[in-house]
């Protein structure tokens, strides 16, 4: 098991190195020039050029690539002389659009996404497995007709339709809450929570439908294996049957895609921030894109990649725990 | 010798999208406490229906059960779901065929040992626990203290099927079903599967019913057999009847289909020519007409008309056939080229 940690941490660190220089590149060679967007109207050569001197993108790549490492881990400072500033450590990039830190641009947008992205997967994985065991269960009568049904409905529409439905229904038709506006935690908790409300449950329903077809097919694939028929064999009731043997091996894949779901979430909810107006990563990223903020794009895509990794390391040692089978080798 | 196990004219058969499966017809069988029933037969027989049917495991939804299944008097084949729990894994065990998917992978063997006793008696985690150990040591385990705490992958082939044996026995059945228990193993494995199984019955006096497809086994092991065609017994008799006056066409198929030590080499081994008949809607006669290279000999087409009951031809010695007994004894002696005495 040891060594087994060893090695997945190992990968996912050369994972992460390959991400950022693939991420830098990217960026790199596209045709926008970060120089020229710090100053608009004002821009004559001299100004992009002095821009260019001070962001350091009058530097080779790698040498860019370095000081981008370098900031991450011990900060670096931006400019010369007495236009120098410093950004600390962690530091992700400088927005000139911003005039701001980015570090700082995504600490203060990630709570907000990792609230709603987590909210939505708890409903998600209760509501979802739930259903999906049921129909498993009842399979070919009509509960699982009828949710497996519901379900394909959900998982074919696009998230901003479910989104606007939901918005339509619940604050327009029914008026059961008023058009939530985000409200910082510190300043009013109660609106603050009514702000994640609606984006959770439009994320919710989207990741369930697909959740509860998962899990159906993991269950009807454990309940046919033959441990499943030797523990009936045992003359065990049917509740541990289900409970103790099915239970465990058809829900550790469904554990698979939804340590990725969330991973992916955290990254940004770019459609559903959009619908329902809240200040998450997926809006900065939104907005830096349309504004063509590089160093912010750079870092929420950073970001969002490390999750990634981040997440399949967790699933991948969460899965030895449950399966030993993955532990050997 | 009282039966233990009574089978009487069970009948089993599923829908399916093609039609009424008709898997198991009227099959009547018997085994006695301490006795070996092998129940031989193809792919598609009926005999793995047979035994799930005898241990519930069927889908009650989409399965028809009907006949008598009886376990020490007992009614089996109307008996509630909570009645048959109560009987499986306590008085009836079963062992499987492939014995790495039929452990359960994410946990220990000692576990699931542990479970399978825990659920009819009422003992204490580390007794059950003593009891596992002392199971695993008499399936002959070697460390079985240490195997018990290791996963059904660590374990080799013999291994997990000696596992297996020892989670029947966790509650000491009287009856124990094993469904090919040594097809997913090696060859030298085979035999110390089926040794421990001998031995184990010796000692506990286990009726065994042995579902396989390996006359070799059968040999080696069953008091008495069956052989299954269709979803029928066709030929049913002690092991000797069956190896040394075999009566039915079927038989005599399996057994020239073998490899035998006492046959000089150009004797070849000579498989049964076509396939065994679709379950749904057989056709009427003896379902194994199609096959059978002796049905001119009997007369007027019955064979194509009239299914051949199950008749005694000696003491304990039933065969579905319409073949004259004169002739069945000819043409047992050309195919076989059968000892004259028996035990040569």
């Amino acid at each position: 098991m040891g060594s087994y940690v060893i090695r997945r941490v190992g990968a996912m660190i050369l994972m992460l190195v390959a991400q950022s220089i693939a991420v830098f590149l990217l960026f790199a060679v596209l045709p926008s020039n970060p120089a020229a967007l710090t100053c608009g109207k004002t821009c004559t050569p001299q100004v992009i050029k002095a821009n260019e001197v001070r962001l350091g993108y009058d530097k080779p790549l790698y040498v860019q690539y370095g000081l981008f490492v370098k900031g991450i881990f011990v900060g670096r400072e931006y400019g010369s002389g007495t236009a120098a500033f410093e950004c600390p450590a962690p530091c992700l990039g400088y927005s000139f659009n911003r005039s701001e830190n980015v570090t700082d641009l995504i600490k203060s947008r990630l709570p907000v996404t990792a609230v709603e992205a987590v909210g939505a997967c708890i409903l998600w994985l209760t509501g979802g497995t739930l259903v999906g065991i049921l129909a498993a269960l009842k399979r070919g009568r009509w509960p699982d007709r009828l949710s497996m049904g519901t379900a394909l409905i959900g998982y074919s529409f696009p998230t901003f339709f479910i989104g606007l439905v939901i918005q339509y229904l619940v604050i327009f038709k029914l008026r059961i809450m008023a058009y939530p506006s985000y409200t910082p935690f510190a300043d009013d908790p109660v609106a603050w929570a009514k702000a994640f409300i609606l984006p959770c449950i439009t994320l919710a329903v989207v990741y369930a439908a697909f959740y509860a077809r998962l899990t159906r097919n993991q269950m009807l694939d454990t309940l046919g294996e033959d441990y499943i028929r030797t523990a009936r064999a045992k003359g065990l009731s049917e509740r541990s049957v289900i409970g103790r043997h099915a239970l465990r091996a058809g829900l550790t894949p469904i554990m698979t895609a939804a340590g990725l779901d969330l991973a992916g979430l955290l990254g940004g909810v770019v459609i559903t921030e959009q619908v329902f107006g809240l200040p998450g990563l997926g809006n900065l990223a939104l907005n830096s894109v349309l504004a063509a903020d590089l160093p912010v794009i750079t870092a929420v895509v950073l970001v969002a990649g490390a999750f990634i990794i981040l997440a399949n390391l967790v699933v991948d040692l969460l899965y030895a725990v449950i399966d030993p089978r993955v532990r050997v080798g | 010798m009282s039966a233990f196990l009574e089978i009487e004219d069970l009948k089993v058969s599923f829908t399916t999208e093609d039609g009424v499966v008709q898997a198991v017809d009227g099959v009547s069988l018997l085994v006695a406490q301490g006795r070996t029933l092998a129940i031989v037969g193809e792919s598609g027989s009926g005999k793995s229906v047979t035994s799930a049917a005898i241990m519930g495991l069927h889908n009650r939804r989409r399965t028809t059960v009907t006949g008598s299944i009886r376990l020490d008097g007992e009614e089996i084949v109307t008996a509630s779901d909570a009645r048959l729990r109560e009987l499986r894994g306590k008085r009836m065990a079963m062992i499987f065929q492939d014995p790495l998917s039929s452990l359960h992978p994410f946990y220990s063997v000692g576990k699931q040992l542990v479970e399978a006793a825990r659920v009819h008696q009422n003992l204490s985690r580390s007794d059950a626990r003593a009891l596992a150990v002392e199971m695993l040591n008499k399936v002959g385990i070697p460390h079985a203290e240490r195997r018990a705490d290791e996963y059904p992958h660590q374990l080799s082939g013999g291994m997990r099927q000696r596992v297996m044996i020892a989670m029947a026995l966790m509650n000491d059945p009287e009856l124990i079903i094993a469904d090919e228990p040594t097809t997913a193993l090696d060859v030298t494995v085979q035999a110390q599967i089926v040794d421990l199984l001998a031995t184990l019955q010796d000692e506990l006096g286990t009726a065994i019913v042995l579902i396989t497809h390996d006359l070799g086994v059968v040999a080696n092991t069953a008091d008495d057999v069956a052989v299954m065609y269709a979803g029928r017994v066709v030929e049913r008799g002690s092991v000797r009847d069956i190896f040394y006056r075999p009566q039915m066409p079927y038989t005599w198929g399996l057994l020239s289909s073998l490899p035998r030590m006492d046959n000089d080499r150009s004797t070849r081994m000579v498989p049964i020519p076509g396939q065994p008949p679709s379950l749904i809607n057989l056709p009427p006669g003896c379902v194994f007409r199609p096959r059978c290279e002796y049905h001119q000999f009997v007369p007027d087409g019955r064979c194509d008309t009239e299914r051949p009951a199950l008749g005694d031809v000696a003491e304990g010695h039933a065969i579905r056939c319409h073949l004259a007994q004169a002739d069945r004894a000819r043409f047992a002696a050309e195919r076989l080229s059968l000892p004259t005495k028996e035990g040569a």
